[in-house]
């Protein structure tokens, strides 16, 4: 008997392993073209990411602000919106997070600054995905290409508040004062000193509470199996009852809140400050990782170390190989998407004839 | 001292608006044939690039050219094997390009030259402008001689080439058979594979062309411009050059205005730089750079106009049996 679908195991873990195989095998081509060694840059990588305990802390620093992004990404792409505008989001969740510091860091402990700041920023990341949201729900307008203009409208506009506003008097790098103390988040090296002098903290542990609730809510409760049926088939949904507008809305609001809450870990967790660009790009590996994670709780994770270990890896590559400068894992990003999520089922008729060989065997 | 204002804001308006134009009209083919078109911000970063590096090894611009239209078309071809024969996310799709070539252009004009990712300057690899005949004669003349010597005149050719390609895209779409066979498969692939039109042909043929017109941009930009490669120097104009085109309802006449007008908010935020205006006093820079984007967003809401874009648009075209 042949089959015409790939079993769960195939599509969940053999695909995205292959894709993920391809894209590197590329950037391996690349890393041989510019007249380096693939194998020894990948055996750097992987000492200086994953196999020493510092540089493990650096990649689970940089996985927590990759799983906020990714999940934003993921929850929307489960209610079949596709939201480019994580970097946005997570630009203005930061300066929400901002504002309420400022506004409250001398008169409050930090037992209150911290958690009201972290509403700041879901609240303003949230505000920031409400309008695509209510464009898409209310006037029909394509989520992906308005997102797309509020990241450059986020962009400007950052750039403005922080310039007019923020720079304390007398300074020239663009970005607002240092937090105090009291708004900086515990590091994790306190409990665990095996990690060393890393700036991971205990948004690593919100982090993997978010993938929980993330999974909870979106394949346990009311509301997430609404939002699935929107996803895979609105006008089935809408005929069930339910209200499509309202959830297409909301989740983008989550969506937004969720990349907000991805301005805490770097702001918060490390810089205490805000400055010009900080998220440099996590919104868009935030895509990368939704999809191959395939919006899955546990692929969001294994996909945010990776990316975390690709650019803590690649960043000790750089400065031991002067011709693989640190872009070089921006250009593999892009491989990884075009691989992981475009490409996604390259590889799934060559599997599927394989598998169906198998299966006719055993028949005989 | 008004005057020579306005002068050079419709000089620099027609001087920035190129770059648009090619990547607006490049969308067109590929969005009209039903591919969404994200990655030109990676195809004219990329051309931009290949354009820039080669007219400097080989000191001739033309060169350049080709290299750059060797590269976006390659590109394209990647784009289309994903979207039409891979039936994949066309969105996905565009963006990994985008990112990819960000990252990509940067490392090999770091290998190559060693300048931060940047080209040398091309000096005379650069493409010149062009000075019609009569020029010198006409120079003296109020109006007449700064129209015809530095607005119709003292252009480079690719300025002449983007907006001659105005009334050939609109032949193209609307009056010839391509042109025809693209907007079916836009609009009704289904209607148009009936009718015996090779569906996935035509969207490979669309993402060709697409790929040509795009590489101009790209060498718009380092060729005439800027005359060196800096990394991401494309600065969202892809994007924006989407945005003309819905903003022009994939239209060719109303999206080359859409990027005239983008081009017009380019020039208008240079001079109004530092300038105290009435009311609203000193506009900053970066919010004048939102405009066009928050413009896009009202059209997009149906506020100002509705834009319909071509219904088969992102969706995989797969044969019904």
């Amino acid at each position: 008997m042949t089959k015409t679908e790939l079993p769960r195991w195939a599509t969940g873990f053999v695909l995205p392993i292959l894709n993920l195989m391809s894209a590197l095998l590329v950037a391996g081509l690349v890393i041989h073209l510019l007249g380096e060694s693939p194998s020894e840059s990948l055996r750097i990588l992987i000492d200086s990411a994953i196999l020493d305990p510092e540089g493990l802390g650096y990649t689970l620093f940089y996985a927590s602000t990759f799983i906020f992004a990714g999940l934003a990404v993921s929850i929307a792409m489960q209610a079949g919106l596709f939201n480019i505008g994580a970097e946005g989001q997570m630009y203005v969740g930061g300066l929400g997070l901002t504002w309420v510091v400022l506004a409250l860091d001398a008169h409050l402990p930090g037992i209150l600054v911290i958690p009201l700041a972290m509403i700041g920023a879901a609240v303003f990341g949230a505000l920031w995905a409400f309008i695509p949201g209510y464009l898409q729900a209310k006037r029909g307008s394509h989520v992906v290409v308005t997102t797309i203009m509020f990241n450059f409208i986020a962009a400007s506009l950052m750039n403005f508040v922080i310039v007019k506003y923020l720079i304390p008097e007398g300074q020239q790098n663009p970005a607002s004062r240092v937090f105090a103390d009291s708004a900086a988040l515990s590091l994790l090296n306190k409990v665990l000193p095996v990690f060393g002098d890393t700036p991971l903290n205990i948004s690593f542990i919100l982090a993997i509470l978010a993938l929980v609730i993330y999974g909870v809510v979106v394949w346990r409760s009311s509301w997430g199996y609404q939002l699935r049926a929107t996803g895979l088939n609105a006008h089935a949904a809408h005929y069930a009852g339910v209200k499509i507008s309202r959830t297409i809305i909301v989740t983008m609001l989550v969506s937004g809140a969720l990349a907000g809450l991805g301005a805490v870990n770097s702001v918060m967790g490390s810089t205490h400050y805000l400055s010009l660009n900080f998220p440099a790009g996590a919104g868009f590996v935030g895509i990368a990782i939704a999809l191959m994670g395939r919006q899955h709780p546990v692929g969001i994770f294994l996909s945010s170390v990776l990316f975390g270990a690709l650019i803590q890896g690649g960043f000790d590559l750089s400065l031991e190989k002067p011709n693989i400068p640190q872009e070089t894992f921006i250009f593999i990003q892009g491989l990884i998407i075009l691989f992981c999520g475009a490409m996604e089922n390259f590889y799934a008729p060559a599997i599927l004839k394989l598998l169906n060989a198998t299966r006719t065997n055993k028949g005989i | 001292m008004e005057d020579f204002q306005l002068a050079s804001i419709i000089v620099s308006t027609v001087r920035n608006a190129p770059v648009l134009m090619f990547a607006a009209l490049a969308g067109l083919f590929a969005e009209r044939s039903g591919v969404v078109d994200i990655g030109l911000e990676g195809k004219i970063l990329a051309s931009a690039f290949a354009s820039a590096a080669v007219a400097y090894a080989t000191q001739n611009p033309w060169y350049g050219i080709l290299a750059g239209m060797a590269v976006s078309v390659a590109l394209a071809m990647v784009q289309a094997f994903v979207s039409i024969t891979q039936k994949g996310n066309q969105l996905v799709a565009g963006i990994a390009i985008n990112i990819a070539m960000s990252g990509l252009t940067f490392v090999l004009a770091q290998f190559f030259f060693q300048q931060g990712g940047r080209t040398p300057d091309l000096r005379n690899a650069r493409l010149f402008d062009v000075v019609l005949p009569g020029t010198a004669a006409v120079e003296n003349i109020p109006v007449i001689g700064w129209l015809y010597g530095h607005l119709i005149g003292g252009q480079s050719v690719l300025v002449y080439v983007a907006f001659l390609l105005l009334p050939v895209v609109h032949w193209v779409v609307y009056h010839s058979r391509f042109g025809l066979r693209l907007r079916a498969c836009g609009e009704n692939p289904h209607a148009a594979d009936a009718a015996g039109v090779s569906v996935e042909r035509t969207r490979y043929l669309a993402m060709f062309v697409a790929g040509v017109l795009c590489s101009f941009s790209g060498a718009y930009l380092t060729l005439v411009q800027s005359g060196f490669f800096l990394r991401d120097m494309s600065a969202g104009a892809g994007y924006l050059a989407l945005t003309a085109l819905v903003f022009g309802n994939w239209r060719p006449l109303h999206t080359v205005l859409g990027c005239l007008m983008f081009g017009l908010f380019g020039a208008i935020q240079i001079q109004l730089e530092g300038v105290d205006l009435p009311v609203v006093g000193r506009l900053p820079g970066s919010l004048i750079q939102a405009i066009p984007y928050i413009v896009t967003v009202v059209v997009l809401a149906g506020l100002m106009a509705k834009s319909v874009a071509p219904k088969a648009i992102g969706k995989p075209f797969v044969k019904s049996r």
